[in-house]
């Protein structure tokens, strides 16, 4: 079941991305080129995103259990470190040299684009290489036997 | 700077945020989970026993979308202008700085915003301003 409902928010996720235009890298990119001719669009769906979602995590605030049982996995870092400003930045980076973040990139994957297909398995390598290099200070930190 | 009307779409634009917003509505609500992209697909490379099927099923809704969609409705042709020397190290910084920051503009921006943590428009801030910059320094200061 919760399988089958995960299923379903992607696909509804994936329907948001393409109608709003979201999918398309030329409209990411055109609403990042704020000093050139820039198009508002990209905001309007953070609003409306925001304003539905935000409604569903204020009704959920309580909740230790979801609607169907499974336990509410909520993050819980509060803190403002290095590691989230650095790494967002480098994020920031690669989204401004493509106009892809990871959601659109597999809905367009979904729709056969060849350089999708790039991206993603540079994606990919990019995550792999991040738990690489957290698996290695991990083990650089424990005590020398 | 000046805005660019005539690729202004607002009603698409609210609608498809809109169905972005009860996808992580529903993700939230029925599973307990939060609907960030990076972590889902980045959670199954570290998998975890009982932690795999709902992340798998996500991606593939993803993935699956445009081919419910298109049955539908006319589908948009994404318009790709990167070179593949750009589309791999734009991919490199995306995965290793979304894996770092621990989220992306759906993680952050959406849910992180509407749970209204500092930490999320702070991550949210600092992607938005390094996207603004980059595309700054590619389009109006590298092409001359």
């Amino acid at each position: 079941m919760l399988a089958f409902t995960s299923l379903l928010a992607g696909l509804v996720f994936g329907f948001g991305l393409i109608l709003s235009g979201m999918a398309n890298p030329a409209n990411v990119l055109g609403f990042l080129d704020l000093f050139g001719r820039w198009d508002p669009s990209l905001g309007l769906v953070m609003g409306g995103s925001v304003a539905v979602a935000g409604t569903a995590f204020f009704l959920a605030r309580r909740r230790t259990v979801s609607l169907l049982g499974a336990v509410m996995k909520l993050p819980t870092a509060r803190h403002i470190d290095r590691r989230l400003v650095i790494g967002s930045v480098l994020f920031g980076v690669g989204w401004g040299i493509a106009g892809f973040c990871p959601g659109p990139a597999l809905v367009a994957l979904g729709m056969g684009q060849g350089k999708a297909v790039v991206f993603v398995l540079a994606m990919l390598a990019g995550m792999g290489l991040f738990e690489l290099l957290e698996l290695q200070k991990h083990s650089s930190a424990q005590p020398a036997r | 700077m000046s805005t660019d009307w005539n690729n202004f779409t607002p009603w698409s634009a609210l609608a498809g945020g809109a169905l972005i917003g009860l996808a992580a509505a529903l993700l939230l609500l029925l599973n307990g989970r939060i609907a960030g992209i990076s972590g889902v697909l980045g959670g199954l490379l570290k998998p975890v026993s009982g932690d795999i099927s709902w992340r798998v099923a996500f991606v593939l809704g993803l993935v699956g979308a445009p081919l419910v969609y298109g049955l539908f409705a006319g589908l948009p042709v994404p318009e790709i202008n990167a070179g593949n020397t750009a589309l791999i190290a734009a991919g490199l910084l995306v995965g290793v700085g979304t894996r770092y920051g621990s989220g992306c503009t759906s993680g952050h921006g959406v849910c992180g915003l509407s749970r209204l943590s500092p930490r999320s428009l702070v991550a949210t801030a600092c992607f938005m301003g390094a996207g603004f910059a980059t595309v700054f320094v590619i389009r109006h200061f590298l092409t001359f």
